[in-house]
């Protein structure tokens, strides 16, 4: 089977909704904040009360307008809004209002960088809707309720071309989208909250296949965990039925998290008809190119621009500098740390490796660790001159991590400041060369690898303290003395 | 002449010179409403507690010497898909029997604002839908002309509350001529404002690129003061334009010299009662004696209207009456197996046989494989039919055409077949598609004394055009005098 899985080719396409960072709801005055009491940000309008009509919020317009130019959309002047009709009790209108044929944004794309190498993913369309309430299915009377604080509240759609090949590439082009996102401020990308989830459109044929082969799509995907395993999933699952003579079928599915399995949930036979037509209620978008430039011209700094910023001015590498700024939350903490330190490379050393290392493991942001930027630049500071060397850091490090103390104030309690003065070292050298004569002679024979013990055994003796440098010079000095 | 027989006009200048108080006019109408209501049943709930509280307000305001506003003390009927804070808004419908509204309409606001007092919710077609008021799953309002025959529809309710001297004045709404319809089968003077010039907020939809609200009045000085009242941008309402605000009362002018009418004659040679055909003509030439210029007007697409009415009304309405689903609100049937079962029964037993009718017909339009045939080619023709009322607008002022092409039929006489009953909307429903403005003006009676409409139509935002010949020819007749002997 494992060979089996190298003769297809995976075509992967992502549907990606953002709830966008609007206080108030896209029809309504209500706000959008979460998790609140339920059914409290609501009023007559976005519980679809008879005789109430929507009115356009323009900032979610604006937002929209951002994410497309920040990801190389054209820009519609003229858009309109669709109703999607269907009945489920989370939908108090019965209808979704969406847009169908004429969406905001359309032909863009996004450069994502997979194992060293840049991948173009082309954005079909970007459009502005309406999410829908809650249902929470209450085990103790059996009934569910519905909660319609989350009607209304405006999202985006993001339609992905058929480009991507592989989990890693719909992973890496789920952060860039993510990437963006925080850094237009559109959208707060907390996904265990849902305000950023996404379908998985996908299918296999054998390589040099000329058609694509039939497609499923997995719904409601809200970790990058469940996606890089749902497309495991499914891309298995697609082979193997393809293998042992069945037929895919196009469907809808889900993935459970907690099992690792995708189910079917209805096929294309019983699939909705929602009999989209313009929204009558709603006058069609339309904008000026002056509105467009003036959102263009004020966009901030975005990833790609940063990282190309952060190898020019501080000499990362692509890898890296990619790494750091795909989360602006990351660069935010990279740029203040190097400027209180002025050491860009140890900075990056850090938060690429024990950090991130650390932060992965107790699963939260670094702008939610203990240690503060000017913490971390304290630590490299100490480093940086010799009052500590690289091996106590590290212990430092995990101190501060789990105490938020300053590593001066770790380093002063501990005791761990450095011996740098070359008669204290030296007397602790010449000790221990007095009392190991069989590793002298090792080395006066040639045996070079004598000297890492000697080294372990002035560390040892210094409880830590003395400067590997000098203690390596002053130790050879010693031995070459005896030759 | 007991009060409730007068008009805004007359009953404001009363109540001001507190010659009158507001009390005594409510005494009036709700004696006259206790008189004759069980035979017209024009009204669904009366919200009398509510206007005593109100009438004690706004005379105390007067006898402070406060402004109570243009329509201070009025009683005004609305029609029940307009909706009242707290008040019961039933559409005519099983569906909504005890839905109680939790905000105010816009044209609530406004009214209110200006002084008048709701009197009470009038019957209607069930949702709208419908054109004789039969279809109300509450009550048959009758003709108060001829307590045999239909009111009209689907406002049939405010139309004989206003004919029969129950209310002042009253608002309806009119998808395809369901305040224009009623008011002819009625005689009063009924308006539907050009599309975007009242707000809808409020107003339940039944077809949202056609609904709009207007009010019947007892004559077309009234009709002025009802318009100044309403009209007016509303944030609310993204659909409704925002004008500068004209006063209507100053195109109450007794002359038409300088306007010329277009008829269509020849969407007028089939299907029309030759009675009407008698009173339009006569109607013509008396607007002709004093001094309108009258051309012959072809609109070539206006014989689509009502077949590509019933594509674009119910494929919207199968889409606004999507929410009455049994969950947040309205009727919830007894027993369900499942969600999909609680659908299907709450809808199949909290609708009517008309409503149904329409829902399936619109999603039946918009189905895919059918979307392109039916609804896409209907707003191509919609297009077309706009096209042809802005052409024949450069050649007049405004058209003149019956508002039905018959007068009041009898109860039941179409209700076994729509397609008869959809017909009566023939003059209508162009106005709808178009979004422009029509007024209905008494201007006759047939044989068997029963009332005549007259239609004019102008171009978009041209309501004081309608206004100016309406009252011409008011000032010219007697037929709005004309009272039913109920």
């Amino acid at each position: 089977m494992e060979d089996k899985l190298k003769e297809y080719e995976v075509i992967i396409g992502l549907e990606v909704h953002a709830e966008l960072a609007t206080k108030t709801k896209i029809y309504c005055n209500c706000s959008t904040e979460f998790g609140s009491d339920p059914n409290t940000h609501c009023c007559p309008i976005c519980t679809g009360m008879p005789g109430v009509l929507p009115v356009l919020n323009e900032k979610v317009v604006e937002f929209a307008v951002k994410m497309g130019l920040a990801t190389n959309c054209e820009i519609a002047k003229f858009s309109k809004q669709d109703r999607k009709n269907y009945f489920y009790p989370d939908l108090p209108k019965a209808y979704q209002t969406s847009q169908y044929d004429l969406p905001l944004c359309n032909n863009g794309h996004v450069d994502i960088l997979v194992n060293g190498e840049h991948k173009k993913i082309g954005i079909t369309r970007i459009h502005i809707e309406e999410d829908a309430g809650k249902l929470i299915h209450d085990e103790f009377t059996g009934s569910t309720l519905v909660d319609m604080n989350r009607c209304a509240v405006p999202l985006i759609e993001i339609v992905s071309e058929p480009d991507i090949r592989s989990a890693a590439e719909a992973i890496e082009y789920m952060q860039t989208l993510k990437g963006i996102l925080e850094y237009l401020e559109v959208c707060d990308c907390k996904m265990q909250e849902g305000s950023l989830r996404c379908d998985v459109n996908l299918s296999v044929r054998k390589y040099g296949a000329p058609k694509f082969g039939t497609r499923t799509e997995t719904k409601n995907l809200n970790s990058f965990k469940s996606i890089q395993r749902s497309i495991e999933f499914e891309i298995r699952r697609q082979i193997e039925e393809i293998e042992n003579g069945g037929t895919i079928y196009q469907e809808t599915r889900r993935f459970d998290d907690s099992k690792g399995i995708g189910y079917a949930m209805r096929t294309k036979e019983d699939a909705h008809d929602y009999r989209y037509f313009e929204e009558p209620d709603l006058a069609p978008i339309v904008l000026s190119e002056e509105y467009v430039k003036n959102i263009k011209n004020n966009l901030p700094e975005m990833p790609n621009a940063r990282k190309t910023r952060y190898m020019k001015q501080y000499m990362l590498s692509e890898y890296d500098a990619s790494q750091i700024t795909n989360s602006k939350i990351l660069a935010n903490y990279f740029d203040n740390t190097v400027s209180l330190c002025d050491n860009p490379k140890a900075v990056t050393n850090w938060i690429m490796s024990d950090f991130s290392k650390m932060l992965n493991e107790s699963g939260i942001e670094i702008n939610q660790s203990k240690i503060t930027e000017s913490n971390l630049a304290n630590l490299i500071k100490l480093i940086d001159t010799n009052v500590i060397s690289s091996a106590m850091a590290k212990k430092v490090f995990i101190e501060m991590f789990e105490t938020g103390k300053d590593a001066k104030e770790i380093v002063e309690e501990k005791g761990l400041v450095q011996i740098t003065d070359e008669s204290a070292i030296l007397k602790i050298v010449e000790q221990v060369v007095n009392e190991n004569d069989q590793s002298v002679s090792d080395y006066l024979a040639g045996k070079d690898k004598a000297i890492g013990f000697l080294v372990g055994q002035i560390m040892k003796l210094s409880k830590g303290k003395a400067n590997p440098k000098t203690v390596n010079e002053l130790l050879i000095k010693v031995l070459e003395n005896k030759k | 002449m007991e009060l409730y027989s007068l008009t805004i006009h007359e009953i404001s200048d009363k109540i001001k010179s507190k010659e009158v108080t507001i009390r005594e006019v409510l005494d009036s109408i709700y004696s006259r409403i206790d008189d004759i209501e069980t035979k017209v049943n024009a009204y669904i709930n009366l919200t009398k507690e509510y206007a005593y509280i109100r009438a004690d307000k706004l005379q105390k305001k007067l006898n402070d010497g406060e402004d109570i506003g243009i329509l201070g003390g009025v009683p005004i009927a609305i029609k029940d898909n307009i909706c009242i804070k707290d008040v019961k808004t039933t559409c005519g419908s099983k569906m909504l029997e005890n839905f109680v509204s939790p905000y105010d309409a816009t044209v609530i606001e406004r009214l209110e604002s200006l002084g008048a007092i709701i009197i009470g919710k009038t019957n209607m077609d069930e949702f709208a839908m419908g054109s004789s008021t039969e279809s109300s799953y509450f009550k048959k309002t009758v003709n108060p002309w001829d307590i045999t025959k239909v009111p009209g529809g689907s406002s049939g309710g405010s139309a004989a509350s206003v004919s029969s001297d129950m209310a002042f004045a009253s608002l309806g709404s009119d998808t395809g001529g369901s305040i224009r319809q009623p008011a002819s089968y009625c005689s009063t003077v009924g308006m539907k404002p050009t599309y975007g010039l009242v707000s809808r907020f409020g107003l339940v939809a039944f077809a949202s690129s056609l609904d709009q609200i207007g009010p019947f009045t007892k004559d077309v000085t009234d009709m002025a003061i009802m318009l100044n009242s309403i009209v007016g941008h509303d944030d609310k309402d993204t659909t409704s334009v925002n004008l500068n605000k004209i006063d209507y009362t100053k195109y109450l002018i007794n002359d038409v010299k300088d306007i010329t009418i277009g008829v269509p004659i020849e969407f007028l040679k089939e299907g029309l009662n030759p009675e009407v055909k008698k009173a339009f003509d006569s109607s013509i030439d008396k607007l002709v004696e004093h001094g309108a210029k009258v051309i012959d007007v072809n609109l070539d697409y206006i014989k689509y209207s009502l077949a590509t009415y019933y594509i674009i009304a119910t494929a919207e309405a199968s889409s606004n009456l999507g929410r009455y689903d049994g969950i947040k609100y309205g009727y919830r049937t007894d027993k369900f197996e499942d969600l999909l079962d609680l659908y299907k029964k709450s809808r199949t037993e909290g609708f009517g046989e008309e409503v149904k009718r329409r829902i399936m017909l619109g999603t039946y339009v918009l189905s895919s494989g059918y979307y392109d045939a039916y609804y896409k080619k209907a707003q191509k023709v919609r297009t077309l039919i706009i096209n042809d009322f802005k052409r024949v607008f450069e050649s007049c002022d405004i058209i003149a055409i019956p508002t039905a092409p018959n007068t009041a039929f009898k109860i039941g006489a179409k209700t076994t077949n729509p397609l008869e009953m959809y017909l009566e909307d023939i003059y209508t429903v162009p106005v709808n598609m178009a979004g422009l403005p029509g007024i209905s003006i008494p201007c006759g009676f047939d044989s068997n004394n029963m009332p005549i409409g007259l239609q004019f139509i102008a171009s978009a935002f041209e309501e004081k055009k309608l206004l100016q010949a309406a009252y011409t020819f008011e000032q010219n007749t007697e037929f709005h005098k004309m009272k039913p002997n109920i």
